[in-house]
């Protein structure tokens, strides 16, 4: 292709393919640009920690009197805010039993489970050129029907167990269904529907809870009854630990979605429809199908992000059961640049977030915000390579040459 | 005015677009700037718009430096272009068209005067018998007259040096015949005239003085009166053959039966009107016409691409018409789309996994669910090599070759198919000589396996070069069929709508 070519089709010529070019862009980001990012915003946090802190403000108001009061302040607010993220999400060096100082990684990893289910399907649906903003919606709904498999229902073990885990993904796979087929058979804009299935999940849930089917008999509050025991995700570690077998049913999933996307026939189509609709159509693959198989695995995977919540961690159902692991699955997905391992580190990194918070908040008088506005920082400077690249003086990729004819 | 390149360099990346290039160009003469696509012409011209920042070498008007930041300093100076694509509004008029970024206003409201404009617009054309209707609206413009509207854009700056990238791409040729005609008046009025391009007749007919360029260098000057061979080997490198060996058609059966097909866009305006014609196995017929009669929908339509809805295509014997795509490609087409980097190759993909886009899912690529990475890289391998792609490692993607070998990755993975029909349209646009003559010859070989053969082209030399009977498309009609010895002339009124007993 002759280099003047090359400068004229690369302006996206419609909306749809703009969305595409920019999840292209994110998922080709090197992991170079990736780590990079991490670095930058934690730079940032940190001038964000000194400029919150009081010691370093005091300290401040004689700067030119005792100038490395300020810096000694800062430092101090900088080193006891990320050591305390530190403690609270990897290793505790400063509790007294070994299991206390062990417990803050199994945390870490709990938070991650659903993360990594979540993010899994977004990325297969980034990678097909969808940009699904449902997985909140999605995670609800599995949470609906697994929990009230595992609350309503009474089962053999084991049995009961893989119902609620089938119910979790199925509930998760109808939620990911309908923007799916809407988008095929209507070209509804699949931003657009999942926004809207968010809200009309959280609210069918608030509903579903005020109603006797999900109401826990002996409260007022709008909490569905405890799971039973035989429902429940085993904990892997003993009862000292929340980690759950849904971990190990994650990385699985992990190893699933890598051999679907990379090594079958599915996956060869999904990517092919996210690289190039008009090719693959042209070549003979159904595009609608791929539009709705593609959501449908998302939202099953969406689904068994629910079933961690339901059935490994919180155990009955309130409004608040999704938290914000939807939302939070689309910055995990992007920054693992929708590939699998990509995402299962991204997950654990937002896992050992969310796990950091409240020693943050305890140790070292930092408000959780913090920790959000990191989490933000990181997907703003992924959205923008070239940035990243400017900052840390990195080459731009060879893709983005032009090619001699 | 003289203008003046002296040693442009301009890279991208590791890539050198323009390599030192001198360039004169003297009032009153047409300058040709001949070169294949991809050459670097465009690239150049972009450089002297002041669209692209030379990495080294200036640019002198009249012997003075020029430092052009923009597009507006290089109008300022007097030099004028006609991009390929046009730079026009298509809802506004021809005036306004023409006024649009140096607009003239009036009285102390400052209200736009558009009387002036319109007045230019009549001046210029006038003078130069362009015959456009200042308060005609662009979009109801055909293409040769919207051309005439950029080049009256160019003029009303007082353009003394007229740049024409690629003109003729999109016209007839009776409106090629014409627009060279006006570049003769405008050489004679003074203007000085570089016209790129990379046909050959152009060239000989209307050039003072040709630069040929060559992978960003110059590599030569010619004279008007070079020989169309001479021209085509200094840019190309190497001797190359005008001609297509081609033994005469041996045609069997109708091997596809097109009868009464029609396609309404979605907007509701009718691509295709009732097409009937019939191709043999063995035979290639191409269909001829400007860009935008119907051919693109023809294509399309028998793919499955787009719906139909009147008639029917039989292809040897089943019924093609309802048929999902995979289906039709199934059934032993191949189809060679007319833009390869939307609709043929998937460009992040590599160059294996291209070519394979159809056939993913069948034994040897898949059992069952699974992919075959090693059959598929082992027939990777051999489809290179018998396509001749040049490319170090099939792990490549797509998107890093050249047209020609993209072209020809698209040419292997359809000819992998035992075929019954081959649809290939445009099949050598964007080409070098060298890949069309590879491309050609790839063609001819499927109609001599017995494959029936449809050829859309803009191209009439590649129509002429190719086609064993000629289907002439316009307005979504064949206007006739008529056998490949048909003269130029004819064939371009048949373009124009004429019919062919009206137009031999």
């Amino acid at each position: 292709m002759s280099a003047e070519a090359v400068k004229q089709d690369d302006a996206p010529a419609e909306g749809s393919r703009d969305w595409r070019a920019l999840l292209r862009e994110i998922a080709e980001s090197s992991a170079l640009v990736v780590v990079m990012a991490v670095v930058a915003s934690m730079v940032i946090g940190g001038l964000l920690i000194i400029f919150a802190d009081p010691d370093v403000s005091d300290a401040a108001g004689y700067f030119f009197a005792r100038p490395m009061d300020t810096f000694t302040a800062a430092w101090d607010a900088v080193s006891s805010a990320y050591t305390a993220m530190f403690r609270g999400s990897v290793w505790n060096y400063s509790a007294d039993t070994f299991a206390q100082q062990f417990k803050p990684l199994t945390e870490t990893l709990t938070m991650a489970t659903p993360l990594i289910f979540a993010g899994l399907g977004l990325g297969i649906g980034f990678r097909a050129g969808l940009f699904n903003i449902g997985a909140q919606g999605q995670i609800i709904m599995g949470a609906m029907l697994g929990g009230w498999v595992g609350f309503a229902w009474h089962l053999p073990v084991g049995l009961h167990l893989l119902v609620a885990v089938v119910a979790s993904a199925l509930g998760g796979a109808i939620w990911g269904f309908i923007p799916g087929i809407l988008k095929a058979k209507t070209g509804a804009h699949e931003v657009i529907v999942t926004i809207m299935l968010n809200y009309v999940a959280a609210n069918l849930l608030a509903f579903a809870l005020s109603q006797d089917a999900f109401q826990r008999p002996d409260s007022d509050n709008l909490q569905s009854p405890i799971v039973d025991t035989t429902a429940q995700y085993p904990l892997i570690l003993g009862s000292s630990y929340r980690l759950h077998l849904g971990f190990l049913l994650a990385i699985a999933a992990a190893i699933g979605v890598w051999w679907l996307m990379e090594r079958s026939t599915w996956g060869f189509r999904f990517r092919a429809v996210g690289a190039n609709p008009r090719a693959a159509r042209t070549a003979g693959m159904n595009v609608s199908f791929g539009i709705i198989a593609v959501m449908t695995i998302a939202g099953a995977l969406a689904g068994l992000a629910g079933s961690a919540q339901i059935l490994g961690t919180e155990k009955s159902l309130t409004t608040g059961i999704a938290g914000s692991f939807g939302f939070d699955a689309i910055t995990v997905a992007l920054l693992g640049r929708s590939r699998p391992m990509g995402t299962v580190f991204a997950g654990i990194l937002f896992g050992a977030f969310k796990a950091s918070g409240p020693t943050l908040q305890v140790a070292a008088g930092l408000p959780v915000d913090i920790v959000l506005i990191l989490q933000s920082l990181i997907v703003l400077f992924i959205a923008a390579p070239p940035l990243v690249r400017f900052l840390f003086r990195l080459p731009t990729p060879t893709n983005e040459k032009v090619v001699a004819a | 005015m003289k203008l003046e390149l002296k040693g442009i360099t301009k890279r991208f990346g590791t890539f050198t677009a323009n390599d030192a290039i001198d360039l004169v160009v003297e009032s009153g003469t047409v300058h040709a700037l001949l070169g294949e696509n991809g050459a670097g012409k465009s690239t150049l011209m972009n450089v002297l718009f002041g669209l692209y920042d030379a990495d080294e070498g200036e640019i002198l008007l009249d012997d003075e430096p020029t430092g052009f930041t923009g597009p507006g300093d290089a109008m300022a100076a007097g030099i004028g272009m006609v991009h390929q694509h046009f730079m026009l509004v298509p809802p506004f008029t021809v005036a306004e068209n023409v006024m649009l970024g140096h607009e003239q206003v009036k009285g102390p409201a400052k209200l736009l005067d558009l009387a002036a404009a319109r007045a230019k617009v009549k001046e210029i054309s006038d003078r130069f018998k362009f015959d456009v209707d200042p308060d005609a609206v662009i979009e109801d413009l055909p293409v040769g007259a919207q051309q005439r509207v950029e080049i009256i854009k160019a003029l009303s700056r007082d353009a003394k040096v007229l740049i024409l990238d690629e003109p003729t791409a999109v016209l007839t040729p009776q409106e090629t015949d014409e627009l060279l005609a006006i570049v003769k008046d405008l050489r004679d009025a003074g203007t000085a005239v570089v016209l790129i391009t990379h046909k050959l007749r152009e060239v000989q007919a209307v050039a003072d003085t040709i630069t040929v360029i060559r992978r960003g260098k110059v590599v030569g000057t010619a004279e008007p009166t070079a020989s169309q061979e001479e021209l085509a080997s200094l840019m190309v490198g190497r001797d190359v053959s005008m001609t297509v060996d081609k033994t005469p058609a041996e045609p069997g059966d109708v091997m596809l039966a097109v009868e009464d097909l029609s396609v309404i866009d979605e907007d509701g305006i009718a691509r295709l009107k009732h097409v009937s014609f019939d191709v043999h196995a063995g035979e290639i017929l191409a269909i001829a016409g400007v860009q935008g009669n119907g051919q693109t929908e023809l294509a399309e339509a028998l793919l499955g691409v787009v719906p139909t809805t009147s008639g029917t295509a039989t292809l040897d014997g089943e019924l093609l018409t309802g048929k999902s795509i995979k289906e039709t490609l199934h059934s032993g087409m191949g189809f060679v789309p007319e833009d390869r980097t939307e609709d043929g190759l998937v460009a992040t993909f590599t160059i294996a996994n291209n070519l394979i886009l159809d056939l993913h899912d069948v034994a040897p690529y898949a059992k069952g669910m699974a992919l075959q990475p090693r059959v598929i890289a082992e027939e990777a391998e051999e489809h290179v090599k018998q396509f001749d792609v040049r490319t170090t490692s099939i792990e490549q993607t797509a998107g890093s070759l050249s047209g020609g070998n993209q072209q020809k990755v698209v040419l292997a993975r359809e000819m992998s198919r035992p075929l019954k029909l081959l649809i290939a349209s445009q099949p050598t646009r964007g080409l070098d000589v060298g890949s069309i003559e590879f491309v050609h010859k790839r063609i001819i070989a499927e109609r001599d396996n017995g494959a029936a053969v449809i050829i859309v082209s803009a191209e009439l030399d590649e129509v002429l070069a190719l086609a064993d009977r000629i289907a002439v498309m316009y307005h979504g009609e064949i206007v006739g069929i008529v056998p490949p010895d048909t003269d130029r002339d004819t064939l371009g009124l048949m373009m124009a709508g004429a019919h062919e007993e009206a137009a031999a």
